[in-house]
């Protein structure tokens, strides 16, 4: 029975113990290797007695990164992946949340870890990666480690993913082995991965989006490419990097499609041995879209979607008719083992076409809820209002959607200010809180021009433009600085006094 | 050149574009500013960079990419 996604990485380090699992071009790990090495840093672990607490990692995107994941796991922990590249306050912040007592890092982030230590961010047990990942575990640490294991249940997390927070503050996702068991099976089922296939990852570590290569190279034996992040600005040279590894597969967010697509790398060095492109997270520009689908007329496509609190992706749109002139690319019908109910104002389920509904998730995909947040876990994980008879939790999305006439899913928008920007997923309200709690700013409000993809901000008080950003910036990661600053007397209010969204928003698009 | 800086000066303005030359390297320019660099570039200069072209070393400082204009223009 599977209830641990360890039992993927010790079926499969039998099968194929030599074969490469996880490299970035450079460095590489086997399958058994990788097996190695986690259950050294797992052994580590459980030998100080630390057990279902949360393991920050502060590692960049490399194979051994993953170790120190799974290590975690073997130890009856979870993990929860820092991005290094965060401001530190925003760090903070997401260890705050955690309240998290073991960091792992790597030599790369020592600086980093060092600095948490001095200003009091991080006040735990800091623990260098290379100290233990190769450490000879012995009887003891295999019966400890198989204690463990006896302990381990199914809806038992494994990682903490963190999001976007509208009130200033990250929330982190919680997910347990059944729902990433539920994710690989049916998500391999529905594109159809293999030993054989190679992929070419592109999100960061810190999301749950690397799932979708990571649990199939486990599951089958199959080799995933960490792409190194500066190779998504050399379009040439990322798709030399995917000939010269062989790369066959690639489940990429849409903006770093579009770059290979949009700047005319395609026609120079056509990624010919992709078989498989799944792209999502954005709507993908017809034209952009249709440009790939020439380049690569035998590959297969498919639209992903879903949020990160039903783990991983939810549902899938393969293209394999033609779409009409205007239609948007659907989101499609969901994984098997996954229900979506489209949740009408009235609280009853849309069922007909062309009738907008709120997107929510029903199945083993839910994951456990926000992190040490329950009123934020309290809004979003709701019982199901369509069944009154038990009690059966949903996962509402915010997003809006509808079905076409062939039944496909089709996103419509959000319901509130949340965005997807460079494949992030950003609540406005989070940077205007942040702002808001600077000195010198009275009110801040944030609009997307979804046209040239910025996000614009206007706000009041003594501050000025230039000194407000660089203040954002050590607050902020990078992709939530809004690319235009705009000072104002004060904001435009509706007349029942809530700040004129819509008026900032033809601003900023006159402003152009 | 001057235009130039003031393109890439709307992007990160508290960069010393006459100084720095590792605009890639140290990560000040992300994908999304390279898209706009070369879309600005086309625009204001009516100069087309083909995609061989762009590499980091190209990128890494305001210089290079201005030598790389007046090549593409010639």
């Amino acid at each position: 029975m599977l209830t641990n996604i360890l039992q993927y990485l010790e079926a499969t380090k039998d099968t194929h113990p030599n074969k490469i699992a996880f490299s970035d071009g450079k460095d590489s790990l086997t399958f058994s290797q990788l097996y190695a090495k986690s259950k050294s840093v797992g052994a580590h672990l459980a030998r100080r007695g630390i057990y279902k607490r949360p393991v920050a990692v502060l590692m960049d995107k490399h194979p051994n990164t993953l170790t120190a994941c799974f290590g975690a796991v073997y130890a009856g922990c979870f993990y929860a992946v820092i991005d290094s590249a965060m401001p530190e306050h925003r760090i903070g912040l997401i260890i705050d949340t955690l309240k998290s007592d073991i960091l792992i890092y790597d030599k790369k982030n020592q600086k980093l870890a060092a600095r948490l230590a001095e200003q009091g961010v991080f006040g735990g047990e800091m623990i260098l990666w290379d100290d233990i990942c190769d450490i000879p575990t012995d009887s003891a640490d295999d019966m400890a480690l198989e204690l463990v294991r006896r302990r381990q249940i199914d809806t038992d997390p494994i990682y903490v993913v963190f999001t976007s927070g509208s009130t200033g503050v990250p929330k982190g996702v919680v997910a347990a082995h059944r729902s990433v068991i539920d994710y690989t099976e049916s998500l391999c089922e529905a594109i159809g991965f293999d030993e054989n296939t190679v992929f070419g990852n592109q999100t960061p570590l810190y999301f749950d989006a690397p799932l979708k290569e990571i649990m199939p190279t486990l599951k089958f034996g199959a080799t995933t490419y960490l792409i190194p992040k500066v190779n998504f600005m050399f379009p040439v040279k990322l798709c030399e990097y995917l000939n010269e590894h062989k790369i066959n597969t690639v489940c990429w967010v849409v903006s770093a499609l579009t770059m290979i697509s949009s700047l005319g790398a395609l026609e120079k060095t056509p990624p010919k041995y992709l078989t498989t492109v799944c792209f999502g997270s954005e709507v993908f520009p017809r034209r952009q879209y249709e440009l790939w689908r020439e380049t690569l007329p035998d590959a297969r496509f498919f639209n992903l979607y879903g949020p990160t609190e039903a783990t991983g992706m939810s549902t899938y749109w393969k293209a394999d008719r033609q779409l009409e002139e205007d239609e948007p690319i659907p989101i499609g019908v969901p994984f098997r083992n996954t229900d979506i109910i489209l949740l009408s104002d009235d609280g009853g389920a849309v069922t007909e076409a062309d009738v907008a509904g709120e997107i929510c998730m029903r199945g083993t995909c839910v994951t456990l809820g926000y992190y040490n947040n329950p009123e934020k876990t309290a809004d979003a994980f709701i019982l199901n209002p369509l069944n009154t008879a038990y009690p059966e939790y949903i996962y509402r999305t915010g997003d809006l959607g509808k079905y076409n006439k062939h039944g496909e899913l089709v996103f419509i928008s959000r319901r509130d200010t949340q965005i997807k920007h460079q494949g992030h997923r950003i609540e406005l309200g989070e940077i205007e809180a942040v702002t808001q709690e600077l000195d010198g700013v009275g009110r801040a409000a944030c609009v997307y021009d979804s046209e040239d993809k910025r996000i614009v901000m206007y706000y009041s008080g003594e501050c000025d433009e230039k000194e407000l950003k660089a203040q954002l910036s050590r607050r902020l990661p990078s992709y939530m600085i809004p690319a235009q600053i705009n000072k104002m007397e004060r904001l435009p209010l509706t007349p029942n006094g809530k700040i004129d969204r819509r008026l900032l928003l033809d601003m900023a698009l006159g402003k152009k | 050149m001057e235009q130039l800086i003031e393109i890439l000066k709307e992007l990160h303005d508290d960069v010393d574009y006459n100084e720095c030359e590792t605009l890639v390297e140290d990560g000040i320019l992300n994908s999304l500013d390279i898209v706009a660099i070369i879309t600005e570039i086309d625009d204001r200069f009516d100069v087309r960079i083909p995609a061989e072209e762009i590499l980091p070393e190209n990128f890494n400082s305001a210089k290079a990419l201005w030598e790389l204009i007046e090549r593409l223009d010639d």
